[in-house]
Parts: C-alpha cells; sequence; structure tokens
C-alpha cells in the first residue's frame, strides 16, 4: 500500500465550549474511497471540512494534524496554502445541487474559474478543457450547455456539473460530502457508478460521506463510523458490513430498511375495501415570473386499499404521489375522478357530512419540524380533532385521552405540557400520529413520514405504525420513495412515475418479479444489502 | 426565438399590464380626490376672493358642473392626452407647469440617488463582509442615526453651517444645469446631501443584508472551495449576486425619494414639484394636487418597470426562462 | 435531520433580548420618551405658550433647561409637551394601521382568489404614491389639523402592514401543521386564531416598532409643512419650522426640538431591530450561537 494522501490524526474541532468532534483520525489512499458514515450530528461534514481547511463556522477552533500526500500539513495552514490546495489538489462536492452553483455564470465559467486559477490555461485552453470535463462526466449535449446556466439542469444533471468543476485541476483528493443525498435513486445510482468510473479515470482517492449506509455499501473501501463527533468503528468496509464490532454500528445496520428483509403481517382474510379511487386527475397552474403554465401532477389514477391493509404508494420526487394526499384530504381540488371511502363519495360531499368525513381520513406528514404549531403545547396539539370533532367533553376529559395516546405512541405522558422544540424530531413524528389518531381514523395517509428520521429512529417508528394498524385495526396508504420501507409496511403497491400508475399489484409479486422496466429499474438502483466488494 | 414568445418579451408585458392596472386605479383616485372633499372644493379654493361670478367661472371651467359619470371619463380622456385642467389659483394650464418644475426636482432626486449610492454600496458591502466585527457595528449603528433624522432638520443645520455661518454655499435657489453649470453644482450640493444622506443610510441597511443573504449561499462555499482568491470570490460571487436585489431598492428609493422631496423643497426654496405641491395643498388648488399627484405616481411606475426590465436582461433565470 | 439551532437549548425570547445592550438602552429610552408622552402635562416647569419677550432668546440655563424661543417661551415645557402630542398622534395611526393592515392582509392571505387579488391590488395602487404625499393628499381633502393627521399617516402605513401580514400568512399557511388542521376538519377561525396569527407576530411586531419611528418623522413633516398640529398647540415639526429665522443666534430652538425626534426615532428603530434579531428564525439562531461565546 502507498502512502496515504490525507493522512489525519487527532483532530478536534472546538466551537465556544463545546466539542464537536473529538479525536479523529484516518487514512485515505490512491484510488480508495473512505467512506464516512454516521447520523446528523454526528460531525461528519464538520470533519471533512476541517481536515481539509474549509471551514468557516465562525468561532470554530480546530486543532491535530491533517496531511495531504505526506508533506503538506492543512491544520493552521495560511490562507495562501489553503486557497493553492482547494481546487487545485482537493476538489469538492457538496450535497445541495439546488444552491452550489452560481445562478449568474454560465456553466462553462464556473468550471474555467479554477482552471484559470490554479493550471494558468488561458480562456481559449480553460473552455477546451471545459468541454472535456463535461463529456467526461456524461451531460448530454455538452456544447450547448457550456453556454447555459444551472437552472437550466435538473438536479443530477447539476451534480455531474459540481464534479466537472471538482475534478477540473485533476486533484489528489476528492472530497463528496452527501453527494446524492438529494437526488432520486435511479439518479444517485448513476452519480455513484460516474464516480467510480472517473476515480479510476482520473486515479484520485475519494472520501465519501453519507448517513445512507446502503450507498457507503457501494463506494468505501474503508469505513470509519462518527457518532456525536467520535469515532466508533474503523475498518475495511466487509469487516464492518460481516463482523461489525461496536454495539452502534450494529444498531445501524440492522435499522436499515433492506429490499426483501421483511414484509407486513398478513393481511386479513377477505377484507372489504374501505377506498376506491377512479380516475384522478389533477392539474396544477404555475405562476413563473414569465407566465403561467400547468403541470399535470396525477393522470386518471386508480387504485383500492382494503380495510387494516396498508397500500404503498413508491415514486420519485415530481410522480405526484403527494398530490393525491392532497387530493384526498381536501387540500387539492382534483379536476376529474372520484374517490369513494366506504361508498362516501370524498370529493363531493360538503358541510357537516364533509367534517365528518374528515374525521375518518387521517393525515401524517414529512417533516417533523413543520409539522407541529411552535407556539402551541403537545397537549393542545393533540386535543385539536377531540375539540373539532367533539370526541371528549370538557378538559379534564381531553386531558385524560391525549395521555392515553401518547402511551399509546410510546411517549411519556409527561410531554403534554411540553412545546414542540423540546422534542426530537422522532418524539415529534410521533406527536403527530398521536394527534392524527385522536380522531379515531379509519383511513391514516402517511406522507413520506420516516423520510426525514434518522435510520433507527425511522425504524423504531415503523414498528410503531405496524403495531398500531395490528391493533386497532387501521387501514394505511402509506407514500413514499423507499421501496425497502414500502415494502417492509404494504400489502398491495402501486408505482407512479409523472403522474402515472406504471404498475400495481400485491406487494409480494411486485417485489419477486417486476413487470414494468420502471420498476426494474428503481429496484436495481436500490443499493443492496451486501457491499459492492463482497460481489 | 421569436419576439413575442421570448421569456423576456413576456415578462416585459406582464409588468407592463401590471403598471397600467395600477395606473387606472391612481387615476381614479386622484380624480377622487376632488369629490371626496368635505363641502365644495370651489367655493374653498376661492376662499376670500369669492364672488356668485367668479364661481360660476371656475366651476364650469374646471367642468365640476357636469354629471359625474361625463366628468370621469372627461377626465381620463384629457389625461391621457396631457391636459390636466388649469389652476385653481391662477389659472394656467396645470400640465404646463408641472414640466416646468420637474427638471429641478428630477436632478434633486437623481443627484440624492446618486450620493446615495456612492455611499450606500462600498458601506453596505464592507460591513456585511465584516460582519459580527466592530467596522460592522459602527455602519449599522451610523445608517440607524442616519434613518432616524429628519431630513428637513437636516437640512436646516446645513443650511446654519455651511451657508449661512461659513458661507461656503448659497441658501436655497436653483439654477438649470444648461444655463450655469457652476451654479447649479453650487445651488445643489446641500440639497442633494440633504436627499442623499437619509436615503444612503436607508440602503446601506438594505445593501447590507442583501450581501449577508447572498454570502450563506452555498454557491459561495462552492467558489471558495475551488481556491479563488478572496476577491475573486467576493467581487465575482458575492456581490454581484448581491447587486440584483440591490437594483430593485435603488428603484424604490430613486421612487421614494421623488415623492419625499417636498420638505427638503420647501427648505431650501427650491422650484420643483414638491414645493408645488405644498403650496397648491395650503391654497387648496385641486387641479395642480391632482396632477402633480398622478405624474409623481407615474413616474414611480415608471421608474419600477425600469427595474423589472433591467432585472430580466441581468438574471439569466429570467432571460431563458 | 437535526440543525446546530435544534440540538442547543432553547433560551427564551426575552433574555437573549436583554442580552444586546443596544438594545436594552434603547428601550430604557423609550420608556422615558413614554413617561413624557402620559405625563407631559404634569412636569413641565412653565406653561408652554407663557409668553415673556424681555427673555426672549435666552440660551440654555439653570432656569431654562433648553432656552427660550422668540416669544420668550420655555423650550423645555414647549418640547415636552410636544412630544406627547407626536406620540399621541404616533400610536392612534400604528393602531389604526395595524388593525386594519393586518385584517386585511391575513384575510387575503388566507383565502386568496379574488378576494386576495382585489386586496391586493388596491393596495399596490397605493404603495404607488409616496408616503408623504398621500398624506398630503388626504390633507388636502380633509383640511389641516390633528385628527387629519392621525387618519392621514393611519391610511398611508395600512399598506406595508397588509403585505407583511399577507407574507407571512401566505408562508405559515403552507406549512406543514397548518395543512393538517385543514385535513383535520378544523374551522377556520380556530385555524386562524390557534395557528396563524401566534406565528405571524413577529414579523408584525417589528414593523410596528418601526413605523411608529416613521410616524413620528411624517408627524413631524406634516407639522413642519403646517398641515398638522396646528398652533397654538405645540408640534416639534412646526418649532424647527419656527426656528428657521433665528438659526445663528439662537441655535438651541432648532437643536432640541430637531434632537427629540432624532431621540425618539432612533430608540424606536433600535428596538425594532433587536426585536427583529430575536424574533426572526435565521438571525436568532446566529445571535444564540454567538451569545454563547
Amino acid at each position: 500500500m502507498t502512502d496515504p494522501i490525507l493522512s489525519v490524526r487527532d483532530l478536534r474541532v472546538r466551537i465556544g465550549r463545546r466539542e464537536i468532534v473529538r479525536d479523529v483520525g484516518f487514512d485515505v489512499h490512491r484510488e480508495q474511497t473512505l467512506g464516512i458514515v454516521g447520523e446528523s450530528g454526528s460531525g461528519k461534514s464538520m470533519t471533512a471540512l476541517s481536515a481539509t481547511g474549509l471551514l468557516d463556522t465562525p468561532g470554530a477552533v480546530v486543532d491535530g494534524s491533517s496531511t495531504l500526500a505526506g508533506s503538506t500539513q492543512l491544520v493552521g495552514a495560511s490562507p495562501r496554502l489553503l486557497r493553492s490546495v482547494h481546487g487545485g489538489r482537493i476538489g469538492f462536492v457538496f450535497q445541495d445541487p439546488g444552491t452550489s452553483l452560481n445562478p449568474l455564470l454560465t456553466l462553462e465559467r464556473q468550471i474555467t474559474e479554477s482552471l484559470e486559477t490554479h493550471r494558468k490555461m488561458t480562456r481559449r485552453q480553460a473552455n477546451t478543457r471545459a468541454l472535456e470535463l463535461l463529456e467526461a462526466v456524461g451531460l448530454p449535449d455538452p456544447q450547448t450547455r457550456l453556454r447555459g446556466y444551472p437552472h437550466q439542469l435538473s438536479g443530477g444533471q447539476r451534480q455531474r456539473v459540481m464534479i466537472a468543476i471538482a475534478l477540473a485541476c485533476d486533484p489528489e483528493l476528492l472530497i463528496a460530502d452527501e453527494p446524492t443525498t438529494s437526488l432520486d435513486v435511479t439518479t444517485q445510482a448513476q452519480i455513484i457508478e460516474l464516480v467510480r468510473t472517473l476515480q479510476r479515470d482520473f486515479g484520485a482517492a475519494v472520501v465519501w460521506i453519507s448517513h445512507d449506509l446502503g450507498v457507503i455499501g457501494q463506494v468505501a473501501d474503508d469505513v470509519t463510523v462518527l457518532r456525536d463527533g467520535q469515532i466508533v468503528e474503523q475498518a475495511p468496509i466487509l469487516d464492518v458490513f460481516d463482523e461489525p464490532q461496536n454495539s452502534y454500528t450494529r444498531e445501524l445496520l440492522h435499522a436499515r430498511p433492506l429490499v426483501g428483509r421483511s414484509q407486513p403481517a398478513p393481511a386479513p382474510h377477505d377484507a372489504p375495501v374501505l377506498l376506491r379511487v377512479d380516475g384522478l386527475d389533477v392539474r396544477f397552474p404555475v405562476t413563473t415570473p414569465v407566465g403561467k403554465s400547468t403541470v399535470h401532477a396525477v393522470k386518471q389514477l386508480s387504485f383500492g386499499v382494503r380495510r387494516g391493509t396498508t397500500l404503498g404508494l413508491v415514486g420519485e420526487s415530481g410522480s405526484g404521489k403527494s398530490t393525491v394526499a392532497g387530493a384526498l384530504t381536501g387540500l387539492v381540488e382534483p379536476d376529474a375522478g372520484s374517490a369513494k371511502l366506504d361508498g362516501i363519495d370524498v370529493f363531493g360531499v360538503r358541510g357537516a357530512a364533509q367534517k365528518a368525513l374528515r374525521r375518518r381520513i387521517g393525515l401524517v406528514f414529512q417533516d417533523p419540524f413543520s409539522s407541529l404549531n411552535p407556539r402551541v403545547r403537545v397537549q393542545t396539539a393533540v386535543d385539536e380533532p377531540l375539540r373539532v370533532h367533539r370526541l371528549a367533553r370538557g378538559a379534564r376529559a381531553r386531558q385524560t385521552r391525549v395521555a392515553e395516546l401518547l402511551e399509546l405512541v410510546g411517549l411519556p405522558t409527561s410531554f403534554a405540557s411540553r412545546y414542540p422544540h423540546e422534542l426530537s424530531g422522532g418524539q415529534r413524528q410521533r406527536v403527530s400520529i398521536a394527534r392524527a389518531l385522536a380522531a379515531e381514523p379509519e383511513l391514516l395517509i402517511l406522507d413520506e413520514a420516516t423520510a426525514s428520521l434518522d435510520v433507527s429512529v425511522q425504524a423504531h417508528v415503523l414498528d410503531l405504525l405496524a403495531d398500531l394498524q395490528r391493533e386497532l385495526g387501521l387501514t394505511y396508504l402509506f407514500i413514499g420513495h423507499d421501496l425497502a420501507v414500502i415494502q417492509q409496511m404494504s400489502h398491495d403497491v402501486v408505482v407512479m412515475r409523472d403522474g402515472e400508475a406504471v404498475e400495481y399489484r400485491p406487494a409480494a409479486e411486485l417485489f419477486a418479479d417486476p413487470e414494468d422496466d420502471y420498476t426494474r429499474a428503481l429496484l436495481a438502483a436500490v443499493p443492496p444489502a451486501r457491499p459492492r466488494a463482497a460481489v | 426565438m421569436a419576439f413575442f414568445t421570448h421569456p423576456i418579451t413576456r415578462f416585459i408585458a406582464r409588468r407592463l399590464l401590471h403598471s397600467v392596472v395600477v395606473l387606472l386605479g391612481v387615476l381614479v383616485l386622484v380624480f377622487a380626490l376632488v369629490h371626496v372633499v368635505p363641502g365644495d372644493p370651489v367655493r374653498i379654493a376661492l376662499g376670500t376672493r369669492y364672488t356668485p361670478e367668479a364661481y360660476d367661472a371656475l366651476r364650469s371651467a374646471s367642468g365640476l358642473d357636469r354629471p359625474i359619470v361625463e366628468q370621469f371619463f372627461g377626465y381620463i380622456g384629457s389625461a391621457l392626452t396631457g391636459n390636466l385642467g388649469v389652476s385653481f389659483r391662477n389659472g394656467d394650464p396645470v400640465t404646463l407647469t408641472l414640466l416646468e418644475r420637474l427638471p429641478a426636482t428630477v436632478s434633486l432626486g437623481l443627484v440624492g440617488i446618486v450620493i446615495a449610492l456612492l455611499i450606500a454600496l462600498p458601506a453596505g458591502i464592507w460591513s456585511a463582509l465584516r460582519e459580527g466585527r466592530a467596522s460592522d457595528a459602527i455602519v449599522r449603528v451610523t445608517s440607524q442615526f442616519g434613518v432616524s433624522i429628519p431630513d428637513f432638520w437636516l437640512g436646516i443645520l446645513l443650511i446654519a453651517f455651511f451657508a449661512t455661518t461659513l458661507g461656503w454655499l448659497p441658501t436655497s435657489g436653483y439654477r438649470p444645469l444648461f444655463d450655469d453649470p457652476a451654479g447649479w453644482l453650487r445651488h445643489i450640493v446641500l440639497p442633494g446631501l440633504t436627499v442623499g444622506l437619509v436615503a444612503a443610510a436607508i440602503m446601506t441597511r438594505y445593501v447590507r443584508s442583501a450581501v449577508l443573504e447572498v454570502a450563506s449561499m452555498g454557491y459561495v462555499r462552492t467558489a471558495r472551495s475551488k481556491g479563488l482568491t478572496p476577491r475573486v470570490v467576493t467581487f465575482r460571487h458575492t456581490v454581484r449576486n448581491a447587486l440584483v436585489p440591490v437594483l430593485t431598492i435603488t428603484g424604490i428609493q430613486l421612487a421614494t425619494i421623488l415623492g419625499g422631496v417636498i420638505v427638503v423643497e420647501v427648505v431650501f426654496a427650491w422650484p420643483g414639484l414638491g414645493r408645488l405641491v405644498y403650496n397648491a395643498v395650503a391654497a387648496r388648488d385641486y387641479p395642480v394636487i391632482q396632477g402633480a399627484v398622478l405624474l409623481i405616481a407615474a413616474l414611480f411606475l415608471l421608474i419600477n418597470l425600469i427595474v423589472d426590465v433591467l432585472y430580466a436582461v441581468v438574471d439569466p433565470r429570467i432571460r431563458l426562462a | 435531520m437535526t440543525t446546530f439551532a435544534d440540538e442547543t437549548t432553547r433560551v427564551a425570547s426575552w433574555r437573549l433580548l436583554l442580552r444586546n445592550p443596544v438594545t436594552v438602552v434603547s428601550a430604557v429610552v423609550l420608556g422615558v420618551v413614554v413617561f413624557v408622552a402620559v405625563a407631559a402635562t404634569w412636569i413641565t416647569p412653565f406653561g408652554v405658550n407663557d409668553v415673556d419677550v424681555p427673555n426672549a432668546l435666552q440660551p440654555p440655563s439653570g432656569d431654562h433647561w433648553f432656552g427660550t424661543d422668540e416669544l420668550g417661551r420655555d423650550l423645555l415645557s414647549r418640547v415636552l409637551v410636544a412630544t406627547q402630542a407626536s406620540m399621541r398622534v404616533a400610536v392612534v395611526s400604528v393602531a389604526f394601521a395595524v388593525v386594519v393592515g393586518v385584517t386585511v392582509g391575513v384575510v387575503a392571505g388566507y383565502r386568496g382568489g379574488w378576494v386576495d387579488t382585489v386586496f391586493m391590488r388596491i393596495v399596490d395602487v397605493m404603495f404607488a404614491f409616496p408616503v408623504l404625499l398621500l398624506a398630503l393628499a388626504v390633507v388636502a381633502i380633509l383640511g389641516p389639523g390633528t385628527t387629519t393627521t392621525i387618519l392621514a399617516i393611519g391610511i398611508v402605513y395600512t399598506p406595508i402592514f397588509a403585505r407583511v401580514a399577507r407574507a407571512s400568512t401566505l408562508g405559515v399557511r403552507v406549512e406543514p401543521f397548518v395543512q393538517m388542521s385543514r385535513a383535520m376538519g378544523t374551522g377556520n377561525l380556530y385555524i386562524l386564531g390557534r395557528h396563524i396569527v401566534p406565528n405571524i407576530a413577529g414579523p408584525l411586531v417589528v414593523q410596528t416598532s418601526l413605523s411608529l419611528a416613521f410616524a413620528i418623522l411624517s408627524e413631524a413633516a406634516l407639522s413642519f409643512l403646517g398641515l398638522g398640529i396646528q398652533p397654538p398647540q405645540p408640534s416639534l415639526g412646526r418649532m424647527i419650522f419656527d426656528s428657521q429665522g433665528f438659526v445663528t443666534m439662537a441655535w438651541w430652538m432648532a437643536v432640541f426640538p430637531g434632537a427629540a425626534i432624532f431621540v425618539i426615532v432612533l430608540a424606536f428603530n433600535l428596538v425594532g431591530d433587536g426585536l427583529r434579531d430575536v424574533l426572526d428564525p435565521k438571525q436568532r439562531t446566529m445571535i444564540e450561537a454567538r451569545s454563547k461565546r
């Protein structure tokens, strides 16, 4: 093994009196990828940014050592030295393609900037190189795109451009900070392949940061697991996946939803259909500064959900799945189609009948931080349905009921007097579920309800939902993009793409033998349980 | 790309339509001005000069004896052809009076905004880049002071100091630019400073917050990660992107100045639209008030429209939607 | 994913406000101003219109802290009572603007549709007029005087509150917790009262403080032009106007009324800024982070 490209020892980052990162050390070798994995707040981004001298949080103090190619010390280096290293010897790819590119500069200019700075190229030479780079990252129609702007590209295409920028000056090291987290699973798979190919071609070392063990499994040769700013495990990838030494690592591995690992409890026999949707069609007017246009979000969608079972509605972003939830709960006006809950016309009811219907359909959203009114205590948030539908008379009765509900979702009853900001993300989602259950609904719509939670927290919430379905006979419409989670929860599945249902079958059949190409592509793109190195 | 479907054309068309709708609303409001007055506007305007003959004459001359609907369309019609009636006070055509006074106000406004930009742009950018440090605090406090000062008070103090005491500059009056450039300059310094300093204080705060907002964007971090020099990161990435919202603010500020110079014009006896409006209000000279309000509002809308167009040209997200 | 702001323990708004010395000082100054506004008539050493020609144009002294004007009237007393008048005008007119503007803005933002379009077109038209011009137009219709001034300033400041309230309402309306309430069947009134209004209070409080500052300036400008508070009632703006002929020989006639306006407006502005730092979530994270050091 040759000497490491980057060698980090005793790295420590302090902000004020808090230690964010403590005693971190790792090595990264040529043509090898180090995966740094951890949940939110583990300090993985901080580690990478401070090890490469890019950290600019006010008041942050970095100690320790970070040596580039055995000779250049990066911690405490002069700004001038760091400037020559950044872009020249280390390239960076960040998470959010939406804001990582300057909207006012052409793509060409954003690439040639570093070429002119580090390689002292003339404008013409740099332009030629920029074209080569765009071709290398697989951007369609690169010649035209050069003169174009970021807003004309999709998320995945922008990330390709970011990679081109990062590799422009042929750096020795590439730092990729959650580069595929905001992308669809199919795009993610493409980007992972792209980086792999380029790593080989350019001969660079890569540090890949992610919270997703599946992705790490696909990209890394060595893994460092971080928790609360400290290393809990550090080993080659196969060792980490097959023989994890640390209990936290084991927990992370175990909590990952995997395709083919779990199914829901068997559906009740001959359950009648609770919700039937026929030909649902929704269009949105979109107003931009230049005029109005229409987005056809849902096209002629039909499906049925049997009582006591879960229907999984899966699709990537823009597939229209969340619009379906909006239409069923009255937040979005459908343009055509019908929906019947136990025979009642969902779109047609008005007045008191409509209010009664709202009670029978519950809703839980994705973002735990904006799902609760920050100014209102848990007690008041959860008892809102009780007030609205007059399910409990008087404050005392409401208090008792709220306590029952909190217990039902696994929260201590003392939480009733807390404000949302005093709770963690997972706890807030449980409160949202408790609130949804307060109305004693028959159908519960879960719109990406666990997508923003850490993997371990998600596992617990999914278990809770499964228990509740069994105990209370609830029916779920589970909307999500993660196929493994969908498989774990659903009895039947609808796969959506561009507003249409491309496949609608019982889950067991769909996952065993998908009929549609798109479904097959989705399944193929999901990072498998075993790391790539094991194959 | 075809002209009519080009994004910029469509954008401008929408903004133009919006402005026209607002202008119509302004016309209605301005027209209503005269008719909402409690009491009889003609009688009030004549005041002590009232005689039955003068009353009748003025009333029919201003068309106030005709049915209201007819008056409304008549007003709109003549307004669109440039006829805004005659003054209650001295019978001069309103349009002519307005046009005579316009250059003085426009020069004051332009000088004011130029002074404001010369101060606010560097101060706001500098303060934002040194956010949290002492120099930032100094700029912020100073701009707070500037925003809190009554402009007429500032004007009086400046006159007292520079004109009366030191005698460097004249205390009041105006010289047209093309007749007497040196005189124009000497006379416009103090009123220009009065308008400009207060506007500078307001704009510094906006520039600072625009730059701060851009500095926290992801692409600035990307720029740093490319190892670009601080100067390039600051100017090509941060400041340049902040200029887009700053452009909008400049337009708003210029338009606000045009309406706010009233008091400064009074202090400096500046023969502009502002002083005209003031005298007209004091004398209840409604046609002049209507005409001036309409003109200023129209200028306001025009400036905002120009800013929108520049915006469309500068921002590729609109240009190539 | 949690962010740093959520991980830190949350400090109560009041305490954060108190950590900023500038805000504290300004709040104290405002307290003094409010006291003057309430108690002015009882604490004046002299009558506001006690003419005393032999003692005219006296510089500040033990007897007359702010000096006397061209008619020998005590400037301190006049400034105190004029401050009271200005504050009254500012508070009443801004109260009017808040009530009307916020109602219009919230209704427009919440209901959307044609209600929103109509209201906002009207607001746009009002925004097409520079502030002082619109106030003058109102004065032109109704004649000069204190009541007109209050009405004029109130009308002129309504649009900004409508816009701020509408923008905030639109922002809160699409928050998941509001959507969940609507999906649940909760009535509009409950949603407005419990979910919308408490969450738009922040920007509105900030805007109120800033508008109070501008209202004082507008009232002073109108009085300066002789169209606001009418003599013999003293007003800060008119006092400055009257001082024009005497500036070089009696500087105190111009300086003290102007300084009074300046101090009051500055205090409102600084308190408003301090409030914004605490109530605006983005600013707040920065302040909290900084105060940990």
